[in-house]
């Protein structure tokens, strides 16, 4: 496998006259994981559809190992960039092991059926993220971590340079979500995730991008990014950052108003 | 093998239909008139039989077996496109298009040059002049399945309420009855023009859908995974909205909007042979073809010498064959 660099240059993008991004930048270097943070609306799923190429900025440009996303074919995109996307609620007439298939598409010829070496693929990233025997599960009968695993699944047989998940650890128990993080923190792939768990995030992730408003507010290490301060205005919430053995910020949040705020 | 099964057994339904009718004539005697009349050196008919086979039943049951697969295909593709169960090949606009073309042909007697223009030439018209419409409703954006389904809705109440003043305004009762014999779909009207000209419409758009199977899979979950796996989902939908109404609209010029085959055959088929369009589309062209070459069978001997129009038949032999296969699915 090997890896990308990103770089997102003061992007910006609008959904008609509402602006949903502003001049936020971004770089993932090549092997890292690289956090996006934010509240609800803040911008985190549109900044990885650009960052996905599925949407064109407006003002700006994503640069995948210094060349602009728009100067790529959409095949040669898919060859480089995975995404797992949030699920929605979708009816899928497929299985499980048809759904993890879908990611060999861009790597054969656009007329070929899957070779033995897709199926054998898929059926060992399906065993990977856990659900060996799941091959011939319908999609409609698996629960919401069942799905975003197989999605998963979908997304590492495409054999990405890059990595893009949004809030996959949504669905999953703890123990899942644990897993997904430290094999995302361990991928040799460029990985850049959205996600909630501001604790998670600062576990696992090498870099951490915090948004509010669209608007870029910090970047840098999570012992950088993730201040009290920082978690009051972003957040609206009081929050204890105490710092752990590695040096990783560990997040506590106090029951409203009760909570002392320790600088960080 | 299924595959092979599933030909044969396609092949078996063509020939046994052509040997139901009043006429009395057996598989061998089929098998005869169409080998001396491709110049096989077999025994050929006597005169009236053989015209009976050639003329008469082959290429109904021929066109038949066409309509049938293209108006499957069409919907199977539709579906996966619009991410909407309900789709039909008649969506975007084909039907209500086709008879608004026919009904004024056959009403106000449009005539261009000399002769008067025939039926098929009207409804094809017809519904090319809808599909451009539901394109030019739904916009830049046409490629987005929620506007142009959107789109489609409204012209065809449109083109439906356009018919409706036509035949008020100016319909004899004789006219009138073949128009709705025409709307419900009929092959009463085949020939072996019309069996050449879909073929060469159906096979081309079939072999442009099937290229795109993989294209129709990466649909499964939306624009944005189709776009993540390498397509480029406006072009890819405009171009398949395209084939489909081209494709539709051939068909429909030739036996009318024959309503149920397009929806239902792709959901039976889809749940044996799987989601996945490599293998569905090519299972519904020839299920398709099956279901339409038995249910025109039925549709001409069932109340012989009346007969039904066979959108009527399909109807009422689809739902209970569909019941059947959504219990044994549950």
């Amino acid at each position: 496998m090997t890896t990308a660099r990103l770089r997102a240059d003061q992007v910006g993008w609008n959904a008609g006259a509402v602006t949903i991004l502003a001049e936020v930048a971004l770089t993932a270097e090549p092997g890292t994981t690289v956090g996006v943070l934010g509240p609800n609306g803040s911008g985190k799923s549109s900044l990885l559809r650009l960052l996905a190429g599925l949407a064109r900025p407006h003002t700006g440009e994503v640069l995948l190992d210094d060349v602009g996303l728009s100067m790529l074919r959409q095949r040669a995109l898919a060859r480089r960039i995975a995404v797992v996307a949030q699920q929605a609620a979708t009816e899928v007439d497929l299985s499980a092991l048809e759904v993890v298939l879908l990611g060999r598409i861009p790597h054969r010829p656009r007329l070929a059926g899957e070779s033995g070496a897709d199926v054998a693929l898929a059926r060992q990233a399906l065993a990977d993220a856990g659900l060996a025997g799941f091959e011939r599960r319908r999609w409609a009968s698996l629960s919401g971590g069942e799905r975003q695993r197989v999605d998963l699944a979908r997304a590492l047989v495409q054999e990405p340079d890059l990595l893009l998940l949004d809030e996959p650890t949504n669905h999953l128990d703890i123990k899942h979500q644990l897993e997904l993080l430290h094999f995302l923190a361990s991928s040799p792939t460029t990985v850049v995730v959205t996600l909630h768990d501001l604790d998670l995030a600062a576990q696992h992730c090498d870099h951490l991008v915090l948004l509010h408003g669209g608007r870029l507010v910090a970047a840098g290490s999570p012992a950088e990014v993730l201040t009290p301060d920082r978690i009051a205005q972003v957040y609206e919430v009081r929050a204890q950052v105490d710092t752990d053995a590695d040096g990783r910020p560990r997040i506590r949040y106090g029951r409203s108003g009760s909570a002392r705020i320790v600088p960080g | 093998m299924k595959a092979a099964a599933l030909l044969f057994l396609l092949l078996l339904s063509i020939a046994a239909a052509v040997t139901v009718g009043a006429a009395d004539l057996s598989v061998v005697d089929v098998l005869r008139s169409v080998g001396a009349h491709l110049g096989l050196p077999v025994r050929a008919l006597p005169p009236l039989p053989d015209s009976i086979v050639w003329e008469l039943r082959l290429p109904r049951v021929l066109l038949a077996a066409l309509v049938g697969a293209g108006l499957a295909v069409c919907g199977a593709v539709l579906q996966a496109l619009t991410r909407n169960p309900l789709a039909d090949p008649f969506l975007l606009g084909i039907s209500s298009g086709a008879s608004t073309g026919a009904v004024a042909v056959l009403v106000l007697g449009i005539r261009i040059g000399t002769g008067p223009v025939d039926l098929a030439t009207g409804a094809f018209a017809g519904s090319v002049a809808a599909f451009a419409a539901v394109l030019a409703l739904a916009g830049r954006r046409a490629a987005e399945p929620t506007r142009i389904v959107l789109a489609g809705v409204a012209v065809s109440q449109l083109f439906s309420a356009v018919t409706s003043l036509i035949v008020i305004s100016d319909a004899h009762t004789q006219d009138t009855r073949s128009i709705t014999f025409w709307l419900l779909g009929s092959l009463t009207a085949a020939s072996w023009t019309a069996v050449t000209l879909c073929a060469a419409v159906a096979g081309a758009g079939l072999l442009v859908c099937w290229a795109a199977a993989t294209a129709l899979d990466a649909f499964a979950f939306g624009t944005d995974a189709a776009r993540s796996l390498g397509f480029s989902p406006g072009r890819t939908r405009l171009l398949l909205f395209g084939v489909t109404a081209l494709v539709a609209a051939t068909l429909v010029a030739a036996s009318g909007a024959i309503g149920f085959v397009g929806l239902t055959v792709p959901h039976a088929v889809r749940f044996v042979v799987g989601a996945r369009h490599r293998s569905l589309l090519p299972a519904c062209a020839v299920v398709g073809a099956i279901f339409l070459v038995w249910a025109d069978t039925a549709a001409r001997t069932a109340f012989a010498p009346q007969e039904l129009p066979v959108g009527v038949l399909t109807a009422l032999l689809g739902v209970p064959v569909f019941a059947l296969v959504m219990r044994r699915r549950a």
